[in-house]
């Protein structure tokens, strides 16, 4: 990367299921406060542009960037909405740096799911009006359907992605921010109730509500503001087919197309060698499996054996979801990316508390849009400039 | 463009061929339900219009006080906690006469839309709202308005708790 | 510091209609399908792509993005769709540019499309939505409130009457006779014909409005040394603008849009143009109504506040003027179909900067021209810059 860019504030509040007390506004108010004080900038005066992530219809109000820019000290600056994942946002304050033209950027993203008293419907409404809607199917179908078609392919079994929630929801329990950590054993998850075959209730991830706030900056406000900055040595987005009729239903091709990216621009020729634990998404508990594969961290049909070893345990010999994912965190909607790259940040930081990994320096953050997209970006994070350096 | 180009995609269709089931189409009715949170500040503002009273709320570092109230100061970013209630007395800023409900329906009567610029704000900050009780063709700019309530057994905490704004003399 | 210069290579459009026959994807990928070939490009030669498309509940299609990706040219491809409510189509300006000055790609699809005529009874009734939920959406407002109200306090502030006004509505649908898009080009409007149509919301009226439309149009961008190689007339980004006003719109003077202000100083700060008035040889300012062209104007420091119609009355915005404004016919006479009738505005300043604009062209050869959209609740400007020159 020409201009190195780095994550130098970060700022969240929740994640809780609900969020009575305080309205969206509210509640991004006291992630954006929060963050600013990290980074030590005023958003009226240091900020040149902010990237926020939303999508109308989790929202429940049309063109909703209406509303985006007050609570995070926007208003009357450059400010868009990416409708996307949080990562994708990240991407795009990214990119605005590495012009050389801003030098400080703001990332938003929240949800506030509690308040969408219809998601499965709107979830719905995402896919084909005219040729997958029609079949009234629950829109988890779809994700059963890749669930059996990878488990077919990889030889993945019920038991390793029942050993994903058990870690993941462990994991949240070392977490103060996370709003599902729970003790549970295999078999709790195995007995739980058929939602759509294979995927039973507890491998899907229930939502919370909360906000996230990021403050990019170029590397000289970095060096100048922040005394261990997270610098995004790679990032890459991909989509694959929307359409069902026409995507691979084995593999997460976008995760692959997105690592790519990452890796090239991070000059990263071994992933599973060169990172040394990472948050990806799990939305449902096969997709933590399915895009470990993807991401080259391990071989087709390694990822749910290693789980079962204990290697992607926090003390195995490559943590993933240290924070506990979605599955132990909440499903954050738009700033589920955003919740996996505040982990690797607080990793890189030394700032994870009871859940601090040791000495780390390069860690991976992963999203995916969740049914019935095929969209997901990757970041690729590290506290040293130039990689691997001690 | 460029002269080369010789025609330009895109089909008409007429209403009367999708109704006329001419042209295939899927329909869909869409169930979109959401209760949202009202927070602190706008569940204050629907409490004190249940009470019969309009709240702004003021920034202490801009000197400003504005409606409809808000948690914290976009112009500054300090959080703000100093609810004060307002007069429901104010001045039209702007209105139209409008005939067309939002789901596009024709109406004789127009309804009045108006931004009302509320006494004790300052700058002088509006809500939106309807006016009432007056001719249309006597609205105009700068008129002073005062809103007319529904009965408090009838209010619910909610901006229709007033029913909209008529002209007020002064004294 | 030097930044990556950015050029537009190849652009592409729809007819703007009021039903499409096309779906989303088909229209979308028309647009893009012509603006590669435009310039002798398949999507090989695509880094990424930008999508721009204005609220999914027209379609009813939840995140709306994704379904439209494939027929963007994005399958397999890192793609992002930006959005700033009406703003959205000349964001894309901006939005392609730093994809592309960031040095992570070297050719970007940019494109924007929109299908309203899908939401029924009327598009017009999906606005509702974009209202407080709690503090306006119960007023039931329609979406013509908050122009007329914008309209009337313009008009009362700077003592401009509805014949100043429908001036630019007769200019723009002239103009779109020329555009073989176009949906509402009539060669012999008059002023007459704007007061006499039917009262919407006073002050608005029905020749006020641009109608709910169908399209699709995109563009291709490119990093300078390539630029080069596909097209021996590139037209260079030479600034970008966008900035965001609160979203308490009731709270703000609506007789002056400060964010447009503040967007176009933005860009022309990045330009390098100091004298806009002089410097800027085409405007294609967001339309939607024909008061908007004149507010936009003010707002863009291309005429003094409240002096926009003077400049209309005089000729000075006529197509053979001395400063054209819309001459392709803008919102008010090609149609509005969101997005895409934004990017349309950047496509024309691509063609007329190449002298491609043919019966539309304007006299001359001109250097520099800006295009500006406008979005939200009264709320959002968007600035692109094209010029000529390929930027210092």
């Amino acid at each position: 990367m020409m201009h190195p860019v780095a994550i130098i504030g970060v700022g969240w509040s929740g994640f809780r299921p609900v969020t009575p007390d305080v309205s969206y506004k509210e509640l991004i108010y006291e992630a954006a406060v929060r963050a600013y004080a990290d980074a030590g900038v005023d958003p009226r005066r240091d900020v040149d542009s902010f990237v926020t992530v939303s999508e109308d219809f989790h929202e429940g109000t049309s063109i909703f960037d209406e509303y985006v820019p007050d609570q995070i000290g926007g208003a009357q600056r450059p400010v868009h909405t990416i409708t996307g994942d949080g990562l994708h946002g990240l991407a795009a304050a990214a990119m605005q740096i590495l012009t050389g033209r801003f030098r400080v950027v703001v990332v938003e993203g929240h949800s506030k799911a509690s308040n969408i008293l219809t998601l499965p419907h709107i979830t719905a409404y995402a896919m084909d009006p005219i040729l997958n809607r029609p079949l009234r199917a629950n829109p988890l179908a779809v994700a059963g359907l890749e669930a059996c078609r990878y488990m077919h392919e990889s030889g993945t079994t019920r038991e390793q992605c029942a050993a994903v929630v058990v870690k993941n929801r462990r994991n949240a329990l070392r977490n103060p921010a996370a709003a599902f950590g729970a003790d549970l054993r295999t078999e709790d998850v195995l007995v739980s109730e058929a939602v759509a075959s294979p995927l039973a209730r507890l491998e899907i991830s229930d939502h919370a509500d909360g906000a996230i706030v990021l403050v990019l900056a170029d590397a000289e406000t970095a060096g100048r503001l922040s005394p261990r900055p997270a610098w995004i040595r790679g990032i890459g987005w991909a989509n694959d087919s929307p359409s069902l009729e026409s995507r691979s239903w084995a593999r997460a091709v976008y995760a692959e197309q997105a690592a790519a990216m990452a890796y090239k621009m991070a000059g990263i020729g071994n992933p599973a060698e060169e990172i040394q634990f990472a948050e990806v998404d799990d939305t449902y508990a096969y997709k933590e499996l399915q895009h470990l594969e993807a991401l080259g961290l391990c071989s087709l049909g390694r990822a749910g054996p290693l789980t079962v070893e204990g290697a992607t345990a926090p003390d195995g010999c490559l943590p993933i979801n240290v924070s506990g994912g979605s599955l132990g965190v909440g499903h954050l909607l738009e700033a589920s990316g955003l919740a996996r790259v505040l982990e690797v940040v607080l990793q890189l930081r030394g700032q994870a508390g009871s859940r601090q990994l040791g000495d780390v320096y390069t860690g991976l953050a992963q999203s995916w849009r969740g049914v019935p997209t095929t969209s997901g970006a990757v970041a690729v994070l590290s506290n040293q400039l130039g990689g691997r350096e001690s | 463009m460029t002269q080369r180009i010789a025609s330009y995609p895109g089909t008409t269709l007429s209403e009367e061929q999708i109704e006329q089931g001419r042209v295939l189409s899927v329909h869909d009715r869409l169930r979109a339900d959401y209760t949202w949170d009202a927070g602190l500040a706008i569940g204050l503002y629907l409490d004190g219009l249940k009470a019969g009273v309009i709240l702004g709320v003021r920034c202490a570092r801009c000197d400003r006080t504005v409606v409809p109230p808000r948690a914290f100061c976009e112009q500054c970013f300090a959080p703000m906690d100093a609810f004060v209630p307002l007069a429901d007395v104010g001045i039209v800023n702007t209105f139209s006469l409008c005939y067309v409900t939002w789901d596009v329906k024709r109406i004789a009567e127009p309804l009045i839309p108006a931004v009302i610029d509320l006494d004790g704000t300052s700058p002088p900050a509006g809500i939106m709202h309807l006016l009432g009780g007056i001719a249309p063709d006597r609205v105009h700019i700068g008129m002073r308005v005062r809103a007319v309530w529904k009965p408090a057994r009838a209010r619910q905490g909610a901006i229709t708790d007033i029913r909209y704004f008529k002209p007020h003399r002064r004294g | 510091m030097s930044m990556r210069r950015v050029a537009v290579v190849g652009a592409g459009m729809t007819r703007f209609v009021r039903r499409a026959m096309e779906t989303p994807k088909e229209l979308a990928w028309h647009a893009a399908r012509m603006a590669l070939d435009s310039c002798g490009l398949t999507l090989k030669d695509v880094g990424g792509v930008c999508i721009g498309s204005a609220p999914d509940a027209f379609d009813g299609v939840h995140m709306k993005g994704e379904y439209l990706s494939d027929g963007s040219g994005a399958w397999g491809k890192p793609v992002m769709r930006s959005y700033v409510g009406g703003g959205t189509g000349v964001f894309l300006g901006p939005h392609g540019w730093y994809h592309v000055a960031s040095g992570l790609f070297d050719v970007v699809l940019v494109v924007a499309e929109e299908k309203m005529s899908s939401f029924h009874p009327h598009a017009q009734a999906a606005f509702l939505t974009i209202f407080d939920h709690t503090t306006e959406r119960p007023l039931e407002p329609n979406l013509l409130w908050i122009f007329a109200l914008e309209m009337n306090r313009y008009m009362q502030t700077y003592g401009i009457s509805k014949r100043d006004i429908a001036q630019v509505a007769v200019k723009n649908k002239r103009n779109a006779a020329d555009h073989p898009c176009a949906m509402l080009g009539e060669a012999s409007i008059t002023v007459e014909d704007v007061l006499n149509s039917e009262v919407l919301a006073w002050p608005v009226q029905r020749l006020d409005v641009s109608p709910v439309s169908d399209g699709a149009v995109a563009i291709v961008m490119a990093a300078e040394g390539v630029a080069e190689r596909i097209t021996d007339r590139p037209v260079w980004v030479q600034g970008v603008g966008w900035n965001l006003d609160t979203a308490y719109w009731t709270n703000r003077d609506l007789a002056y849009p400060e964010y447009v202000e503040r967007a176009a100083r933005m860009a022309y700060e990045m330009a390098g143009v100091r004298e806009p008035r002089k410097e800027i040889h085409i405007v294609e300012p967001y339309d939607p109504f024909d008061y908007k062209e004149l507010h936009h104007l003010e707002g863009l420091l291309l005429a003094d506040r409240g002096k926009a119609p003077e400049l209309t009355a005089q000729g000075v915005t006529g197509r053979g003027g001395a400063m054209p404004v819309c001459p392709s016919g803008g919102l008010l006479g090609v149609g509005n179909p969101i997005a895409a009738a934004g990017l349309m505005k950047v496509a024309e300043l691509f063609w007329q900067l190449r002298g491609e604009a043919g019966a539309r062209q304007v006299p001359g050869t001109p250097e520099r021209g800006l295009a500006q959209a406008w979005g939200d609740l009264m709320q959002v400007g968007t600035v692109t810059i094209l010029g000529t020159q390929r930027p210092a």
